[in-house]
């Protein structure tokens, strides 16, 4: 995934696709196809590989470290494992098929964000909204542009009439499947923030390196090495607390929503601050369009505040953890 | 534990301990151990953190120079020290820093000169944790007299009762003696006490550092269990304080779980056949500044009470936060400052170059 992406989406690849209409490329997608990546969580028996979260969340920060603009997490993270959930509706189980062949785009809308991504170009939304689940194809549903900082991204404000035969769960199923959705969404941007985390630091540690002024690297003074470390020691801790997510959404673990908020807050926190010392570091140059740090600084900002910013994950875990229940065990049980 | 009373029980505490093979779980069996492995050790942790049981007194042995023993030990060496070590019937100071190499330890000026079948000793250390009371103390000194820095040092052990060593405890700021200044006048100790190669000390005490900032001198259970501690006190107060510290009891919360997380990594890593290096300077970053987290955040929810004793009339249940603030606020000092650690990780962790 790693040397696919730094080919095909390179920064000037992603620069490119802020002057396309679309922003999106149908041949990285066919790429991300023939990978295997799309149908990663695809039933073999829908032609995907059957995989699961623990695999998933290492593609995601590929992902994050290249800046794709693409919506693979969408589709292949959020929309795949949902929809092979839904076993009695024959139409999301032949999307599934369509996924993994690169020949399906389908976004997921939730209310926790006011915004959907890439409903220009998806074949389908996956849509929450109260303990309904509704399905919902290209030309059921309205969508207006809402222009975003980060110029990869597409957000749209959605517009669409409730029908009942869009409406493929409701009840407990559709409460739970909308959990199911949060969880995903949330654990996919963790594992991208840590992406765009270590791809910020490396870029201000190789221009620290690169950088004189009086005389010497500014990498060797301490007042750049303590920041560059502190951000080091976030990501460094950030990393297992993601892979507890998927391993916990993986195994349908009881605490899977508090494991997640957790890797949410803890990713989100590293690469926001890896954007604001990579901008340090690199000093005025950081701060011009023509340095693609905005890239990876861009996406650390947007992802911190999309599928639940930190305050709405304090507050899953807070309920929790302080809710009168027993307070946590040791170990992994939380 | 630094009175002495106080460590005699912690002493009998870990005889205790030794007489059920629960001193120290990783060690092979023919020195006291289990012959546990890295995951069994830290369950062992949770179980002891849980059950609320005595810090260790002989951490310096059982934690630090145990394992550099086992790497770096004779048999012989390993056969002499270890055994009484995990029962400790031999109780372990350290002896790293002097009054002018504190961070810059490579200074190190305190002398061991050969002669005979003997090191002469010479010189001063300080800041050696649980010298008042110890048995021994292991450190480096400079056995070559023409050597510079790092170069020219020895790992030796010593026995504190020699004669020409004077021990003077140094109170800290709860005014106990958990450390203390030691003086050196031409101290003999056996060559046989050196451990590793004559010169080759830095990179022994390095492994032992290594120790001490990475897997075993703190545990995650150690952080868990006050995390615990903390919720509880919140839940406690809860109505009292504002959703700014709700959500620095979540964070300690959450940094007691990654601090866990981590460290199963780690160990794993272990296990698997790899091994720690830098990286243990990440891990003493963290864990320095969770536990001063965690106990400023306590005594924030104290609020006026945080700074009474818990002998006080009306001290409620204060407990041992303010001793347990005051012993965090050493965290981001001893086992090297976290601005060493700084150093170590911008330049051999993300290569950044030497000032």
């Amino acid at each position: 995934m790693r040397s696919f992406l730094s080919k095909q989406c390179d920064a000037v690849y992603v620069r490119k696709s802020w002057e396309t209409e679309s922003g999106r490329s149908q041949q990285l997608w066919a790429g991300l196809a023939e990978l295997g990546a799309l149908g990663l969580q695809v039933p073999e028996t829908r032609g995907g590989l059957g995989m699961n979260e623990v695999d998933m969340v290492l593609l995601l920060e590929e992902c994050g470290r290249a800046a794709l603009p693409e919506p693979f997490a969408e589709t292949a993270a959020v929309a795949a494992p949902l929809l092979a959930s839904l076993n009695d509706c024959a139409e999301a189980q032949s999307i599934l098929s369509a996924i993994a062949q690169g020949s399906a785009i389908v976004t997921p809308s939730h209310e926790i964000n006011p915004f959907v991504s890439d409903a220009h170009i998806a074949d389908f939304v996956l849509l929450s909204r109260g303990d309904e689940i509704h399905l919902l194809k290209r030309d059921q549903i309205e969508a207006e542009l809402q222009e975003s900082s980060d110029p990869c991204r597409k957000l749209f404000k959605l517009r669409w009439t409730p029908a009942v035969g869009s409406r493929v769960a409701a009840g407990q199923q559709g409460r739970s499947l909308s959990d199911d959705m949060l969880n995903r969404a949330a654990l996919a941007v963790a594992a991208q923030q840590l992406g765009v985390a270590t791809r910020l630091t490396d870029m201000a540690v190789a221009y620290a390196c690169e950088r004189e002024q009086f005389g010497k690297a500014i990498g060797s003074f301490q007042a750049v090495k303590h920041q560059l470390a502190n951000v080091a020691v976030r990501v460094e801790f950030a990393r297992p607390v993601v892979a507890r997510a998927a391993f916990c959404v993986a195994t349908e673990a009881a605490e899977r929503s508090v494991a997640v908020s957790h890797a949410k807050i803890a990713a989100c926190e590293a690469a926001t601050a890896a954007a604001k010392t990579a901008l340090q570091v690199h000093g005025a140059i950081g701060y011009t369009w023509e340095v693609d740090l905005q890239i990876w600084m861009k996406r650390a900002w947007a992802l911190d505040k999309t599928w639940g910013a930190s305050r709405v994950h304090q507050a899953r875990i807070a309920a929790a953890l302080l809710g009168g229940e027993a307070a946590p065990s040791f170990g992994f049980s939380v | 534990m630094d009175t002495a009373d106080g460590f005699e029980a912690h002493r009998r505490w870990e005889q205790t301990l030794n007489e059920g093979r629960w001193a120290m779980v990783p060690w092979p069996r023919k020195y006291g151990g289990r012959g546990a492995n890295l995951i069994e050790w830290l369950i062992f942790e949770e179980e002891y953190f849980r059950a609320g049981a005595p810090g260790r007194v002989n951490q310096n042995g059982i934690f630090l120079l145990g394992p550099t023993l086992m790497d770096f030990g004779t048999e012989e060496q390993k056969a002499r020290y270890l055994p009484p070590m995990a029962s400790s019937r031999e109780v372990w100071a350290q002896g790293w820093s002097e009054p002018n190499a504190g961070s810059d330890m490579a200074a190190i000026r305190a002398s061991a000169r050969k002669q005979g079948g003997s090191y002469i000793i010479n010189g001063q250390k300080t800041w050696c944790s649980r010298a008042a009371f110890a048995d021994w103390l292991f450190g480096i000194f400079r056995t070559d007299p023409d050597s510079q820095r790092h170069r020219g040092l020895t790992f030796i052990l010593v026995p504190l009762n020699a004669k020409g060593i004077t021990v003077r405890p140094i109170a800290q700021l709860d005014g106990e003696t958990g450390f203390a200044e030691v003086f050196f006048d031409d101290v003999e100790v056996p060559l046989a006490n050196r451990l590793g190669e004559e010169n080759q000390g830095w990179k022994v005490a390095m492994a032992t550092a290594g120790f001490e900032r990475g897997l075993m001198l703190r545990s995650p259970a150690r952080f868990q269990a006050t995390a615990k501690r903390l919720l509880e006190l919140y839940k406690r107060h809860a109505a009292e304080v504002d959703d700014s510290v709700r959500n620095a009891v979540l964070k300690a919360w959450m940094d007691a779980e990654a601090y866990c997380l981590n460290t199963y990594k780690t160990a794993s890593q272990l296990i698997a056949g790899g091994s720690i290096g830098a990286e243990s300077s990440l891990n003493k970053i963290f864990w320095s500044e969770l536990d001063v987290h965690m106990h400023e955040t306590a005594l924030s929810i104290l609020d006026a009470r945080a700074e009474i004793l818990p002998t006080a009339p009306e001290a409620g249940d204060v407990d041992g936060w303010l001793g347990g603030f005051l012993f965090s606020m050493a965290g981001p000092i001893y086992a090297g400052t976290n601005e060493i650690q700084r150093n170590v990780i911008a330049e051999r962790l993300l290569g950044l170059p030497r000032a």
